[in-house]
């Protein structure tokens, strides 16, 4: 009772104030109740099936260390992220390069041709570099009719197909932070550098690459999360040849309906996921991207 | 100051061929599309119609069409109507708590689908939701709130705290501050928002595999159907249906911004 007596004075402010701010936590309500119930209770219960099924404990995670297929899965999903990740940073900081020196109506254009992909299907984008990839497709039958190959090259339905599909994906969500990273470097800086008797290229690395650092990273951290999980352009691409983690997921459920192994590797690729972004956090400001006044 | 000296003649020659590959499987699916072949190729003597006639002649992919649509417009509502709402009040609030709310609702671009689609996949058996409007709604409703929060609270963040107070002050309730103050100022993040979790609706393609299966087919369940089956010259149409709203909506979206400016 004491304790109740002493806490009284304290919280009264509190509730007066919670009751004053109570209308507007009603308008946030509907939006939380749909995500808890609809969004993150179902994703908890992916972390609680990898636990409990098809028996209580560990099990599944122990099949991560002892099975060569969920390794080698892991194996090829971590090798084509960091492959897609690499080509994706070096075509994005050309085109975030270019995009910053260009004279505003040329920079018009090329936002348009870095833009325009996100907005289309991921699904649509897929099917395209399947007809020009194929063995009967667009880029096959043009190098054969200029008579540089003979025989029609694999370039689908194997790691090399789905780079080239990841990385098209990729390069606009690694093109936008480092242009904005770039576009903050004082634009007197690099020839200042020159004028000191630098080259282009000293001036270059010396100077201007380490200012976009910031852009670099946030660019490595947002190309690689997106590319761990991603799953419809490495299934159509790889052609189920190449297994990535998702779609390895995907089988376990949907075909095989082995839930235990499946939640399990979803729940490993949740975490790898988040210590990614746990340890980047603190170098990229995520929450100003998402307007917090904090 | 001359600052195309910056990017010397290589950078700039290799900036334009990463420009040309962005592009390069964009502009093959509209020659795909009117071929005159009965395969996917393109065509060999004279474009043709054909098989734009096939799409808009055939029961299943106007029904998926129009299965899509119906998918999008109700989850859009949802997404923009809590959305909307939710990013008001944690603008308003702003405390701790309601920046544990944003990341929240942040969860579903952090995410991987195919990690959700599992969870919901197994609610949707227990609550005999698969397959049903009610469930896809849902699960595209929900995970459209990010697109809607994160464009209103943009405009939201240029907003000055002490016009809603002083609407307030005059003696408005809430209900009117919302809609004479509030609202007219974040029409413009609300109209984003909305197009941003109508396409997001529309091109979804990995959570559709699990929640819906026969009854409900949507334009991407059926062109990843398609993909991994036969590729007929009719996927290039669906392609180009598809291309064609996005890019409706993207058009929408930059004159709204431009007399946005004005």
């Amino acid at each position: 009772m004491t304790t109740l007596a002493a806490t009284l004075p304290r919280t009264a402010p509190q509730t007066r104030l919670l009751g004053a701010s109570l209308s507007w936590w009603l308008l946030i309500a509907p939006a939380v109740i749909l995500m808890l119930a609809f969004y993150a209770f179902p994703l908890a219960e992916v972390l609680w099936i990898s636990f409990t099924e098809p028996e209580p404990g560990f099990g599944n995670y122990e099949r991560l260390l002892t099975s060569p297929a969920l390794q080698r899965v892991w194996m090829t999903t971590l090798r084509i992220c960091v492959i897609t990740t690499a080509i994706t940073l070096v075509a994005g900081y050309v085109v975030a390069y270019a995009l910053v020196s260009a004279p505003p109506r040329i920079q018009r254009w090329m936002f348009v041709c870095v833009l325009l992909p996100l907005w289309i299907s991921v699904l649509v984008r897929a099917f395209a570099w399947v007809t020009l990839l194929r063995s009967q497709g667009v880029v096959n039958e043009a190098l054969v009719a200029v008579g540089l190959i003979d025989r029609p090259l694999r370039l689908i339905w194997n790691e090399f197909g789905i780079a080239v599909g990841m990385v098209h994906y990729m390069i606009p969500y690694a093109v936008l932070p480092l242009y904005a990273s770039m576009r903050d470097i004082d634009p007197r800086l690099v020839p200042a550098a020159r004028g000191l008797g630098a080259t282009r290229f000293e001036a270059f690395r010396r100077v201007f690459l380490p200012l976009t650092k910031p852009g670099i990273v946030a660019a490595t951290v947002l190309v690689f999360i997106f590319s761990l999980g991603f799953y419809v352009t490495p299934a159509i691409l790889g052609g189920g040849r190449t297994l990535m983690v998702a779609e390895y997921i995907k089988l376990q459920i949907l075909d095989l309906i082995r839930w235990g192994v499946g939640t399990m590797m979803a729940s490993t690729l949740l975490a790898a996921v988040v210590l990614v972004l746990a340890i980047f956090a603190r170098i990229v400001d995520f929450r100003r991207l998402f307007g917090s006044r904090h | 100051m001359d600052r195309s000296a910056q990017a010397g003649p290589a950078a700039n020659v290799l900036a334009w061929s990463v420009l040309l590959f962005l592009l390069l499987p964009i502009t093959v699916v509209f020659p795909l599309s009117v071929t005159d072949q009965r395969f996917l190729s393109l065509p060999y003597e004279a474009p043709s119609l054909q098989h734009y006639v096939t799409f808009f002649t055939s029961e299943r992919w106007l029904t998926s069409t129009w299965q899509s649509l119906v998918i999008a417009v109700f989850s859009t509502v949802l997404a923009v109507a809590t959305g909307t709402l939710c990013a008001i009040g944690c603008w308003k609030l702003s405390t701790r708590l309601t920046d544990l709310v944003r990341v929240l609702m942040l969860l579903p671009i952090i995410v991987p689908s195919i990690v959700y689609a599992l969870g919901i996949y197994r609610l949707w058996i227990r609550l005999d939701l698969l397959d049903t409007y009610l469930g896809i709604i849902l699960v595209h409703g929900v995970t459209g709130i990010p697109y809607v929060m994160i464009t209103v609270s943009a405009t939201l963040a240029n907003f000055d705290p002490r016009l809603e107070q002083a609407a307030r002050s005059m003696g408005a309730n809430l209900s009117q501050t919302l809609r004479w103050v509030i609202m007219p100022r974040v029409m413009p993040g609300i109209a984003s928002g909305a197009i941003f979790a109508f396409i997001h609706s529309w091109d979804e393609a990995v959570l559709i595999l699990f929640i819906a299966s026969r009854a409900l087919f949507t334009l991407p369940r059926r062109m990843w159907d398609g993909i991994n089956e036969n590729l007929d010259p009719v996927m290039a149409v669906a392609a180009c249906v598809m291309m064609l709203l996005s890019m409706l909506l993207l058009a929408g979206d930059l004159w709204l911004r431009r007399k946005r400016d004005e």
